[in-house]
């Protein structure tokens, strides 16, 4: 079994972002960028299928710059054992990047597809269901469990609002992973010294055959209303007496 | 031009998430002239929701899938549905023109999990943009949401014919009925809603429904409760949050969660409040044990009032509370719930 993990490379989640003087969006410059939180928790998933023979192949894939390449060894390191940069330097919407990974798809040919539920930059939850109604492949998102039960079918565990709701989809099959899906390893030295023999093939949205086309226009980006710094209270009579009297919400 | 709006229900009851939609698609209509809006409910044996849907003001069609591939939402089953009924309903209304002219200029449903399953699959079915978790309307195609676990409010305009959208349903205030005291009997009477109920579609067959563990609670919902009260990894245990539930029944308030005390086994994932969680937007909503990390706060800053109540007097969630006790949660929690019990 082939699997195909799709990789973002975001701003590192511990960084406190901060809006662009000229609301044109975040300060990007000098922050330091990772792999996006959820990406890394379906690359070890797909690792771990290896680990247990489930798996022959793990191919990771990503859109993004140059610099992507820095994700992309630290996911080899991690266990893929070979990588695709889709290099470009402009803005990819959530629909072109499907677009692009459905024809990484019908290359390669995988027989699952894991992607992180969410990137946190965009936060926008959409690719991986894209990419699934593009290739007609059907999804599990928001994957908590994932296991291979008969032959052709995965078992998906999905964290739905009132709880946990389980699935079997017929392979392929487009896979999107929460966070409790599993916990990623640490990386070692000698990981990172043999992902550095690995190969990352290169290649660019032209010679795909997808012309990015972007739908969406973002006007300006804010920074969010701050809320008034609030009040210390000294004891559980205090906070009582200002929720009722200054409050009003008890 | 119409507006469709995907309700979003367990086949009983209508979610409370679908009248903050309708909120957002009537404001959306106010930029359009001539617009209607239409309710999809697609279900199984979900005549109970139709009945509800009835006695909501403003709509002018409530479209019905009503079959038993539905039982359970399957967005490979629902996405074809919501295209078919967009290219079909093009096609009968503008035959004089352009097939592509659908009656159809938003798609809107909630960003629950339901609705982000779904609708990203129908808006690369159509060949269009998602605009995901809007928090306010700017016009007919902008729309204000925010980015980088709400660090910012990114404005996003559409240049899509069909805007394919999703509610954060905390920020607007849910429609209401029209007639909470009428009964079923007398809606059907009264009512002016055409319901038009739609042909069965064939099932995918590339999915199937197992099964559901859902969590049971007599508290109320969480994204809509009036009051929320949630304890961190400063609960220490999962017995400890009695002691939350104690105090949540006071206040009839929800109970929720942080990640730490998600993934420290303390409640049930569901619970989680935050960027990757729930989003809630309270009047009041109460802090326990919780250090507020971004992702946390992400979820939490639409409350009218935060209380944080924690032993850290560094805790980052003491930036963003209204009133700060710096206390241990274990003398607190009892003494608060045996004030209020006393006021009760």
């Amino acid at each position: 079994m082939k699997i195909l993990v799709a990789v973002k490379r975001v701003v590192d989640h511990k960084v406190n972002v901060r809006v662009k003087a000229d609301e044109t969006g975040i300060e990007t410059a000098n922050v330091k960028m990772a792999i996006n939180p959820f990406c890394e928790i379906a690359i070890e998933q797909a690792v771990r299928f290896k680990e247990q023979g489930s798996a022959d192949e793990v191919v990771l894939v990503c859109i993004g710059p140059k610099e992507a390449d820095v994700q992309l060894r630290a996911g080899l390191a991690l266990g893929a054992d070979r990588a695709i940069l889709i290099r470009t330097d402009e803005e990819v919407q959530s629909l072109d990047v499907a677009k692009i990974l459905h024809k990484i798809v019908q290359e390669e040919l995988p027989d699952l597809v894991l992607l992180g539920k969410q990137a946190i930059d965009t936060d926008n939850n959409q690719t991986g269901q894209m990419l699934a109604a593009l290739t007609n492949m059907p999804q599990g998102t928001f994957a908590s469990d994932i296991a291979f039960t008969v032959p052709n079918t995965v078992k998906v565990t999905r964290e739905v609002d009132g709880g946990l709701v389980t699935l079997a989809l017929s392979l392929p099959a487009v896979i999107t992973v929460d966070l409790r899906l599993n916990i990623p390893r640490y990386i070692s030295l000698p990981n990172i010294m043999k992902a550095k023999r690995k190969v990352i093939t290169m290649t660019s949205p032209d010679s795909l055959g997808v012309s990015l086309s972007p739908r969406l226009t973002t006007l300006k980006v804010e920074s969010p209303p701050v809320r008034q710094a609030g009040v210390k209270v000294a004891d559980v009579a205090e906070l009582v007496d200002k929720l009722q009297q200054q409050a009003k919400v008890i | 031009m119409a507006i469709l709006i995907v309700a979003e229900h367990d086949n009983h009851t209508l979610q409370a998430a679908t009248l903050s939609v309708l909120t957002a698609a009537s404001e959306i209509a106010t930029h359009i002239s001539d617009t209607e809006l239409h309710l999809l409910i697609i279900g199984d044996e979900c005549q109970p929701v139709v009945a509800m849907a009835q006695g909501i003001t403003g709509l002018s069609k409530i479209l019905v899938a009503d079959h038993q591939i539905h039982q359970y939402p399957l967005a490979e089953n629902i996405a074809p549905l919501i295209v078919s009924l967009v290219q079909e309903q093009g096609h009968c209304n503008d035959e004089h023109q352009e097939f592509d002219k659908t009656q159809y200029s938003h798609i809107i449903t909630s960003a629950g999990t339901t609705g982000k399953d779904y609708q990203p699959r129908v808006a690369a079915l159509l060949d269009v943009a998602q605009i995901s978790d809007i928090i306010s309307v700017e016009s007919a195609d902008t729309f204000n949401r925010p980015i980088y676990a709400g660090k910012a409010i990114a404005t996003v305009q559409s240049s899509d014919a069909i805007k394919v959208l999703t509610v954060r349903s905390s920020a607007f205030t849910a429609a209401s009925f029209t007639a909470g005291s009428l009964t079923t009997e007398l809606l059907a009477i009264e009512s002016q809603v055409p319901v038009v109920a739609l042909a069965a579609q064939a099932d995918s067959g590339k999915s199937a429904f197992i099964k559901a563990e859902l969590t049971q609670s007599s508290r109320p919902e969480l994204t809509t409760a009036k009051v929320v009260i949630s304890g961190g990894r400063g609960m220490k245990n999962a017995d400890n949050f009695e002691l939350l539930y104690t105090l949540a029944e006071q206040l009839n308030a929800a109970v929720g969660a942080s990640r730490a005390a998600v993934d420290a086994g303390f409640v049930a994932n569901d619970l989680q409040i935050g960027q990757t969680g729930k989003i809630v937007a309270p009047d009041l909503y109460i802090a326990v044990g919780i250090s507020g990390a971004i992702q946390h706060v992400a979820g939490i800053t639409g409350s009218k009032v935060i209380v944080a109540i924690n032993n850290d007097p560094d805790a980052p969630i003491f930036d963003v509370a209204d009133y700060c006790l710096v206390a241990d949660l274990f003398e607190v929690l009892p003494e608060l719930t045996a004030v209020l019990k006393a006021k009760n």
